[in-house]
């Protein structure tokens, strides 16, 4: 990122042009993993607009009411429900995770290795929160009688198209969690400042990985705020 | 070329603050939105107040969590231009919708 070799070139859409057809690396100064994360962020991105258009489609296109998704995800609070609590509480664990991962990078890149390790470990316990969450209320809906192919409150799509929206970022989430246990090991034993090379693809470690993680991170977060407001909220 | 030189010296290390002050738009923005529901705003309200937040936080955490607002223009497209792809989609599937509850109405309902 601070490579000084940047600094003589244009910026803007002429700098895009010429990085284009410069014959050679065209993602000037960002390394070659973080590009490959980029474009399978780029693929996950069309994978998950896929989902929410064919939900799109299938709400708009049913005969039956829609069920309320506000009394649908209510939760009784002292006997009161209060509408979309537990979507909400989820929204803000994974927002706090997605900003301490963000902290992490940055400190990452500063060599603060203490700082950087603990932030990830707290990125991935509220990872785990997250998940923890949703299958207490995916076990609450299947206990209601919720199943892809029927449920109590409406139109039948909706139970197919929840497992399979929030069932597919969950496993987003999941993968995430596990990654960031794995990294948050790898930058306590200090692999990034020794530049110890990984057992996978031999390749001497760079903090730049933990940017590359944190990518992958807050794009699960970047989801999941879509589908609060298209499948929760809408 | 000073921008350049500017954000080149600010992505090395980036202030805190701006870490935090995005996190702390994020909370704020999420907030509102779950009062969107809580006061059961109904109709183009509703619409227009979600979709307005989703954007402003998908764009915050895209440009500033994930650095975008600091890469070059050559990776920015790259990534920005297929999701214009994906908003035509998204209006072909609206005519589709439209068009297959429509037959539905027609062909369940009245019988065509």
């Amino acid at each position: 990122m601070s490579d000084n070799s940047l600094k003589n070139l244009p910026g803007g859409f002429k700098g895009m042009s010429q990085d284009m057809g410069s014959d050679q690396t065209a993602f000037k100064g960002v390394q070659w993993g973080k590009v490959m994360m980029w474009i399978f962020l780029l693929s996950d991105t069309f994978i998950f607009s896929c989902f929410l258009i064919s939900y799109m489609k299938g709400r708009t296109s049913t005969v039956v009411d829609w069920p309320n998704t506000s009394e649908v995800f209510s939760l009784h609070v002292n006997g009161v429900a209060v509408p979309l609590l537990l979507i909400a509480i989820m929204t803000f664990v994974l927002i706090t995770s997605s900003g301490t991962m963000a902290l992490a990078v940055k400190y990452g890149y500063e060599k603060n290795r203490k700082m950087c390790g603990w932030l990830i470990l707290a990125t991935a316990i509220g990872g785990l929160t997250f998940v923890g969450m949703q299958a207490f209320e995916w076990s609450k809906l299947i206990h209601e009688g919720v199943r892809p192919w029927e449920n109590p409150f409406g139109a039948k799509q909706f139970g197919s198209f929840f497992f399979m929206i929030t069932g597919f970022h969950g496993t987003h989430v999941s993968i995430g969690v596990i990654f960031l246990f794995i990294y948050s090991r790898k930058v306590f034993r200090g692999d990034f400042d020794k530049g110890k090379r990984g057992f996978f693809t031999s390749m001497k470690s760079d903090y730049v990985a933990i940017e590359i993680l944190g990518l992958y991170w807050h794009f699960v977060d970047l989801v999941w705020v879509f589908i609060f407001a298209f499948f929760y909220l809408w | 070329m000073d921008e350049i030189e500017n954000k080149e010296t600010v992505a090395s290390t980036h202030k805190i603050g701006i870490y935090l002050w995005i996190w702390g738009l994020l909370f704020v923005l999420s907030f509102f939105s779950y009062m969107v529901d809580w006061f059961q705003f109904q109709g183009l309200l509703r619409w227009t107040l979600i979709l307005i937040f989703m954007f402003l936080k998908a764009g915050l955490i895209m440009a500033f969590f994930m650095h975008l607002f600091w890469e070059r223009y050559a990776l920015v497209n790259v990534l920005l231009w297929p999701m214009t792809a994906i908003a035509c989609f998204i209006g072909l599937m609206v005519a589709e919708a439209k068009y297959t509850v429509f037959t539905r109405l027609l062909y369940f309902f009245i019988g065509g």
